[in-house]
């Protein structure tokens, strides 16, 4: 059977909501079992590999750094490239380029890269499915 | 003194697992180490953060692993018992849910929709989240 390529399109900006969390759930689920996958980060989620994310201690937790140990999208996005590879997938991640231009966010987790809404079209025409995932 | 604030709080679940918390219970508990003196009414989906004992698995995606995941629960009995912060739960949003009571913990009050309006001029200033 030839190996499955799914797209997905994703809107939200990192901290903001419950759907980016939903999104990586699935996309380790396909990375697991070896899915080439396709992500065309759009408007806010074109933050999510923005490499300059910093994590922070949580006075209002009582944790340090490193006791919060707070989550960054960047942080998840990279494991899910090599989560990916590790099981003999890959993963284009594209960041639209207006989008990361208008956020001043365009410094991305190695292993991503700049592109646009044609890339979106581009991975359509070659997957086997797409899911969007749009802001609400 | 501070301007008594009521915080009605509407938004639920919304970015809890990427902040590990919710950003307006986290920001009111902020505040309040500044100064502020903040009562908070959980109205609609938010009255669910009242009840005891919920989790929500961490996230994992391939190799990185979460270790601190919210707990909604927690954070109010944290309001409530560090920062002496009111928590009052709308108790027919309670009830359209399915959610008794005896779910909740301790130290929340019901306040039954209607006396809301009474509630809110009591206080010089009314947030609704």
């Amino acid at each position: 059977m030839s190996q499955k390529t799914l797209t997905f399109a994703l809107m939200d900006p990192p901290y903001e909501s419950a759907n980016l969390t939903t999104a990586f759930r699935l996309l380790t689920a396909a990375a697991e079992r070896g899915y080439n996958l396709n992500v065309f980060a759009y408007e806010g989620a074109s933050a999510l590999a923005f490499a300059r994310q910093a994590a922070h201690p949580n006075p209002v937790h009582g944790k340090n750094l490193a006791e919060e140990n707070h989550p960054t999208t960047r942080e998840q996005v990279a494991a899910l490239l090599a989560c990916a590879e590790k099981n003999g997938g890959k993963v284009d991640w594209v960041n639209c380029g207006m989008c990361v231009d208008e956020r001043g966010v365009n410094e991305f987790v190695p292993g991503t890269r700049r592109g646009s809404p044609a890339d979106l079209h581009a991975f359509t025409e070659a997957s086997d499915n797409i899911l969007v995932i749009p802001t609400k | 003194m501070a301007k008594k604030t009521l915080n009605i709080v509407e938004s639920a679940y919304r970015a809890v697992m990427e902040e590990q918390d919710d950003t307006i219970l986290w920001v009111l508990a902020a505040m309040h180490s500044a100064g502020a003196d903040h009562t908070v009414v959980l109205r609609a989906n938010a009255v669910n953060y009242a009840v005891a004992g919920q989790a929500a698995p961490a996230l994992a995606v391939g190799e990185w692993r979460q270790t601190q995941p919210p707990r909604m629960d927690r954070d109010l009995t944290d309001l409530m018992e560090k920062r002496s912060i009111p928590v009052f739960v709308i108790a027919e949003d309670l009830s359209d849910r399915g959610i008794a009571s005896s779910e909740l913990i301790p130290g929340v009050r019901l306040l039954p929709r209607a006396a809301l309006p009474a509630l809110c001029a009591e206080y010089a200033v009314v947030s609704h989240w």
